[in-house]
C-alpha cells in the first residue's frame, strides 16, 4: 500500500504543481473553476485512452513514438502557457485595474480559459497515463490486495493534490500588487521547463543530440530524488544533471518569451 | 511555434534514425531484469532491445542515463542510450523498484 501511495504521489505531485500555478495565473477569470474541472476530466480520459493505446504509441516513428509523444503534448502545454503569458502581459494592467470582470472582459477570461483547459489536460494526461499503467500492473498481479492499492492510489492521489493546493493558496496570498507579474515569473518558468522536459524526451528519441551531458551536477545540493527536487522538477523542469540540450531549450524558451511578453506590453500601450 | 517545431521533428525523425548501433538484450521477467549488468562500450551510441516478459507494464526508469520509458506488458520497446563516459549507470523498474534494479557498465 505504502509502494503504491508513493509511486502515485510522485506522478500526481508534477500535475497538481502545474495545474496549481496556472489556477492562480488565471485568478479572477468568472467560471474558471468549472474549465478546471473539465480539463481534470479530459486529462483523466486522455490518460486512460494513453494507457490503453500505450502498445500502439510505442511502436510508432521506430520505437520512439512515447517519446515523441510526451515531447509533442509538453510542447503543445508551452505554446499555451506562452500566449498566456504574452496576452497577459498585453492586457494584464487592463485586467487588474478593472473592478469589474464581465463585458469586455469576457473574451479575455474566454482566452484564459482554454489555456488554463488545455495546461490541466495536458499536465494531468502526462502523469495521467503513467499511473494509470502502473496501478494497472498492481491490479492484474495480484500483488497487492485491492484494498491495499486503493487505499495507496487514494493516499497519493490526496497527497499530490494537498501540495498543489498549497502552492495555490500559497499564491493566492501574494499581494495583488505583485500578484501579476509573480505568477507570470511563475509561467514563464514553467513553459521554459517544460520545454526542457521535451529536449529530454527528444534527446531519448534519438532526435536531438543531448550536447554534453551532463552540462553540471547538482545532486549533491538538491537531488533529483529528494522532495525539493521534485517540486522544482514541476515548477521549473530542474534536473540536477542536464544535458546540454536542454538548457538551450530551457533558455531559448525564456528569452523568446521574455522578449514577446515585452513587445506585447509596449504595444498594448500598458 | 513549439508545435510546428515539435511536428517537423516528427517528420524529419521518421526516416533519420542512424542504424548500426550496437544492440543488447535485457529483459524484463518476474519484476526483474535479465541480465541485471550490461556491458557497453563506452563513448558510443547503443541500442537497448526491452522484451517486457511480464503480463503488467513496468517503467524503465533511470536518473543518471536520463530515460524514462513506459513498456507494456508482454511488450519489447527499443531505448537508445549513450554515448556514455566510462563508469557505472543505475537503472529501476520505477514501478517495481524493490526488485527490478540493473547497472549499465561503460567500459
Amino acid at each position: 500500500m505504502f509502494g503504491t501511495a508513493l509511486i502515485v504521489f510522485r506522478e500526481v505531485l508534477e500535475a497538481a504543481l502545474i495545474v496549481g500555478v496556472v489556477a492562480a495565473a488565471t485568478r479572477g477569470i468568472a467560471g474558471r473553476g468549472r474549465w478546471i474541472a473539465g480539463g481534470l476530466a479530459l486529462g483523466l480520459l486522455g490518460a486512460v485512452l494513453v494507457a490503453l493505446g500505450a502498445e500502439a504509441i510505442s511502436h510508432l516513428a521506430e520505437g520512439m513514438g512515447q517519446e515523441l509523444f510526451n515531447a509533442s503534448i509538453l510542447g503543445i502545454a508551452v505554446a499555451m502557457l506562452a500566449w498566456h503569458n504574452i496576452w497577459m502581459s498585453a492586457h494584464g494592467r487592463e485586467l487588474a485595474a478593472s473592478a469589474k470582470r464581465v463585458g469586455g472582459d469576457i473574451r479575455a477570461g474566454a482566452k484564459a480559459l482554454s489555456v488554463l483547459l488545455v495546461v490541466v489536460a495536458v499536465a494531468v494526461l502526462r502523469e495521467g497515463s503513467e499511473t494509470v499503467l502502473f496501478l494497472y500492473g498492481v491490479a492484474v498481479s495480484g500483488d497487492a490486495s485491492s484494498g491495499g492499492m486503493i487505499a495507496g492510489g487514494l493516499i497519493g492521489l490526496a497527497g499530490g493534490v494537498a501540495v498543489g493546493w498549497l502552492l495555490f493558496a500559497g499564491l493566492l496570498r501574494i499581494p495583488v500588487k505583485h500578484f501579476f507579474s509573480a505568477t507570470s515569473l511563475l509561467v514563464l518558468l514553467l513553459a521554459a521547463g517544460m520545454a526542457s522536459q521535451a529536449a529530454r524526451f527528444l534527446i531519448q528519441a534519438n532526435v536531438l543530440p543531448s550536447l554534453a551531458s551532463p552540462l553540471w551536477d547538482t545532486s549533491g545540493f538538491v537531488p533529483n530524488s529528494s522532495m525539493a527536487g521534485k517540486v522544482l522538477q514541476g515548477l521549473v523542469g530542474y534536473d540536477a544533471r542536464p544535458a546540454g540540450m536542454q538548457i538551450a531549450f530551457f533558455m531559448v524558451v525564456l528569452v523568446t518569451l521574455v522578449a514577446g511578453m515585452s513587445w506585447a506590453r509596449r504595444r498594448g500601450g500598458g | 511555434m513549439p508545435r510546428l517545431v515539435a511536428a517537423l521533428l516528427m517528420s524529419l525523425s521518421l526516416g533519420a534514425f542512424a542504424t548500426g548501433e550496437p544492440e543488447f538484450k535485457l529483459a524484463i521477467e518476474n519484476h526483474r531484469f535479465a541480465p541485471d549488468r550490461i556491458e557497453v562500450p563506452a563513448g558510443k551510441k547503443v541500442k537497448l532491445l526491452v522484451e517486457n516478459r511480464d503480463a503488467t507494464p513496468e517503467e524503465f526508469e533511470s536518473d543518471e542515463l536520463k530515460i524514462e520509458k513506459v513498456i507494456p506488458g508482454k511488450a519489447k520497446a527499443t531505448i537508445y542510450v549513450g554515448p556514455l563516459k566510462a563508469g557505472e549507470y543505475r537503472f529501476v523498474g520505477e514501478f517495481n523498484e524493490k526488485t527490478a534494479r540493473g547497472v549499465i557498465v561503460a567500459k
